[in-house]
């Protein structure tokens, strides 16, 4: 029963949209930066990326790029590799909707990118402004022609993430790793 | 502040003056009139030219400078195409890249588009703006001399510089770079990097 209550209380820290400390998968999508020599980590504010977040700031090897819009996040990742450097793109799925025109510049230049988002509007989702864009971002990655690689088994977390790096730095491609609502919890504000 | 008695400066005499012996400059030019700028210059492979994706230029001129932080990076502009993502500036006013200097040539108009008026027109200041978002070197440059100082500093990688350079509202004889946005993006790759481009 105390398990329960621990669950509880974790649920309801979640609720206030406090990083869920005891789920570990971010520490796997953080060693596969560092094994696939990620250099540049651009994100906005997100509570599911929140452990990865503060785990690559902690990380003086690399640079972090807080950014006020997912859109911003498209022009650093193509510059860093322009410059020589692999990144990666942290945001939630309303953010995919944000960058549609921008994903012309990954796809006209073909540029490698892997975009990390955790999704909303998806598995239990509550509140329902969520759901339309939730439910829309795969196709948003299709409609620019990006392949989408679906996470939901945290168990699976790290060699998701090596077949994503694989086809973004191997295959030439921009790709969208997409990171279950089941793996991270949906907020139920406590009702 | 700055006074408005000085002729508008001419688009192609600024960017001209800007990109003269550019040594181991990178650039990056917004979408439009600012692509054309840069190729009467002369095709650089280390020109990027971002040819579409309006508002991306000064965040790709960041991810550059973050990852070259020995080589001066110059974003080349609109004023249309900066407001289009004026956010930008906060993001890049936390980070400030010593070595990145944004040039933004402001007609007041979207001369690409018939002309309808941009916002500084009517009296939004982007060097202010800029100024507000922890860029302390940002200001409005109004002559040719305020341009060849800025030319010479940006080569100095001391601080990020943010010009907002005032010129005439007329079209200048179209020149275009490659369009091919791979090829520009492996040319720039293999121009800077030599054979790690294709590791």
């Amino acid at each position: 029963m105390e398990g329960s209550v621990k669950d509880k209380a974790q649920d309801a820290v979640r609720d206030l949209g406090m990083p869920d400390e005891t789920k570990t998968w971010p520490d796997d999508i953080y060693r596969s930066f560092k094994k696939n020599n990620v250099r540049q980590v651009c994100y906005v504010p997100d509570g599911g990326h929140a452990r990865l977040i503060s785990q690559c700031i902690a990380d003086h090897e690399l640079i972090t790029t807080s950014l006020t819009t997912e859109e911003e996040g498209i022009g650093v990742i193509a510059g860093a590799w322009l410059g020589g450097q692999r990144s990666a793109l942290l945001m939630q799925s309303s953010g995919v909707g944000n960058c549609v025109n921008l994903f012309s510049l990954l796809a006209a230049c073909t540029f490698p990118a892997v975009i990390v988002v955790t999704m909303r509007g998806q598995w239990g989702e509550y509140v329902p402004w969520q759901i339309p864009m939730g439910q829309a971002t795969r196709g948003c990655f299709e409609l620019m022609g990006f392949p989408i690689i679906e996470m939901d088994d945290a168990k699976a977390a790290e060699e998701t993430m090596q077949a994503a790096f694989q086809m973004a730095y191997g295959g030439g491609k921009s790709v969208g790793v997409l990171i279950s609502q089941r793996m991270i919890g949906a907020k139920t504000f406590s009702k | 502040m700055e006074n408005n008695t000085h002729p508008l400066l001419d688009r192609r005499e600024v960017v001209a003056a800007l990109l003269h012996e550019r040594k181991d400059l990178l650039v990056v030019t917004g979408l439009g009139s600012t692509v054309w700028d840069c190729a009467a210059v002369g095709d650089h492979p280390l020109t990027f030219p971002v040819w579409g994706a309006m508002g991306a230029a000064s965040t790709t001129g960041l991810g550059l400078a973050l990852a070259q932080p020995d080589r001066p990076v110059l974003v080349v502009t609109g004023d249309g195409e900066l407001l289009m993502q004026l956010g930008a500036l906060a993001t890049i006013g936390i980070q400030r890249p010593r070595n990145l200097t944004i040039c933004v040539l402001d007609n007041e108009i979207y001369l690409e588009t018939g002309g309808q008026p941009t916002h500084t027109g009517s009296g939004v200041s982007l060097a202010a703006v800029a100024a507000a978002c922890g860029i302390e070197s940002a200001f409005i440059a109004r002559t040719m001399a305020d341009v060849h100082v800025l030319q010479g500093r940006l080569h100095t990688k001391q601080e990020t510089i943010f010009a907002q350079i005032k010129i005439a509202a007329t079209r200048a004889p179209l020149v275009m770079p490659p369009r091919d946005g791979s090829h520009l993006k492996d040319r720039f790759r293999a121009e800077l990097l030599g054979e790690l481009a294709y590791q």
